[in-house]
């Protein structure tokens, strides 16, 4: 069943990659600071929801395709192999979610 | 079309043929003559008849039609009775090596049970729903079901895709572009009656989601059929049936 949380994760992070593609050259273009962009960022939870989804999506997906690699390329199987999937699994979010922490509420 | 009488016109090859078996080998020179018509399955086959007999191949039919002959040529997979000599070869060069992926018995010629055990892993039976007392079904050849049938059923399981697929060398349980086209011509013949179990089949670790579309089988394919569509469609077919209940992989 990886292959299907792979396909659905792709399908969640592929319209929200493209919307943190435009707000980048969005803010980049109107000039705003880091000051302009946490006034606007903090306390939205529509902006916690969008990253929080695409860390979710980011971290699914990743930790499956790190899991192919790993098993395809370097030969890992057995707990190695769950090691690398689950440690990325979990350390993307950890690190994902910080971020969205200090951006919507830090 | 082949009135004119083969010349010798074309120089001396360098052929370097690899020579061995499963505990290893390795590559051995001889020149052979240069014909203005001439095959690489001809080069071998001088090979065996005026310098070497005990030099092992597989062949047949040496017309396209049985997928037996094929070989690594200059690195690539090919139907050697149809690849000329004057497409292939390098400046008179040409270097013949068994096909990858599969196991070497001698020389040239591959173990192919894994490939064709494959076929079976992949439900490449056809499995009827009715017997020899019922009518013939008639089938409309402009289906849906009946053109992506049609578009993969030519394969002559010559095994250059499973040669050429990097998933079977980094996954030795990974079906393969042949079973798995296979198994798409079958999930469109609504004549089969094990739809179900062959898209379950496919859709398990060693199947068609394992794919990473490189698109070598469709490159190399002798006959130019698409696997990586066939697949494709494979993976369409299995997540829907996966998603909307139709089949379920909890029991593997």
């Amino acid at each position: 069943m990886l292959f299907l949380a792979q396909r659905i994760s792709a399908l969640i992070m592929a319209p929200l990659a493209l919307v943190h593609l435009v707000l980048i050259v969005y803010a980049v273009q109107g000039g705003l600071d880091a000051q302009e962009i946490l006034s606007r960022t903090r306390g939205s939870i529509a902006w916690a929801t969008l990253y929080g989804l695409f860390v979710i999506a980011v971290s699914v997906h990743a930790a499956i395709g790190l899991r192919a690699v790993g098993q395809e390329w370097l030969k890992l199987q057995g707990t190695l192999l769950n090691v690398l999937t689950w440690g990325s699994g979990l350390g993307l979010p950890l690190l994902g979610f910080r971020a969205v922490y200090a951006v919507v509420a830090g | 079309m082949i009135s004119q009488p083969l010349r010798n016109n074309a120089g001396q090859l360098k052929v370097s043929v690899w020579r061995g078996d499963e505990s290893g080998g390795r590559h051995v020179d001889y020149d052979v003559p240069g014909l203005e018509s001439q095959t690489v399955l001809d080069v071998v086959t001088w090979i065996q008849r005026h310098s070497d007999p005990s030099l092992s191949y597989r062949f047949a039919c040496r017309v396209g039609m049985c997928g037996s002959c094929a070989m690594t040529v200059n690195g690539v997979p090919r139907w050697t009775c149809r690849s000329h000599v004057r497409d292939v070869a390098r400046s008179n060069l040409l270097t013949i090596e068994p096909l990858r992926n599969l196991p070497v018995i001698k020389d040239l010629a591959c173990d192919m049970s894994a490939f064709f055990e494959k076929w079976d892993d992949a439900m490449g039976r056809f499995h009827p729903t009715a017997t020899r007392g019922d009518d013939v079904e008639p089938i409309r050849p402009g289906s849906i079901g009946r053109r992506e049938a049609d578009a993969g059923i030519e394969c002559i399981n010559c095994a250059v895709c499973y040669s050429a697929c990097d998933v079977v060398a980094y996954k030795q349980d990974y079906l393969g572009p042949a079973a798995l086209n296979r198994a798409w011509t079958l999930v469109n013949d609504v004549r089969d009656a094990a739809r179900g179990a062959r898209l379950r089949a496919v859709a398990s670790d060693a199947g068609c989601h394992s794919c990473h579309s490189h698109q070598s089988c469709t490159t190399w394919c002798p006959i130019e059929l698409n696997p990586t569509a066939s697949i494709a469609g494979l993976k369409r077919q299995s997540a829907l049936a996966i998603l909307t209940g139709k089949i379920s992989l909890d029991d593997e």
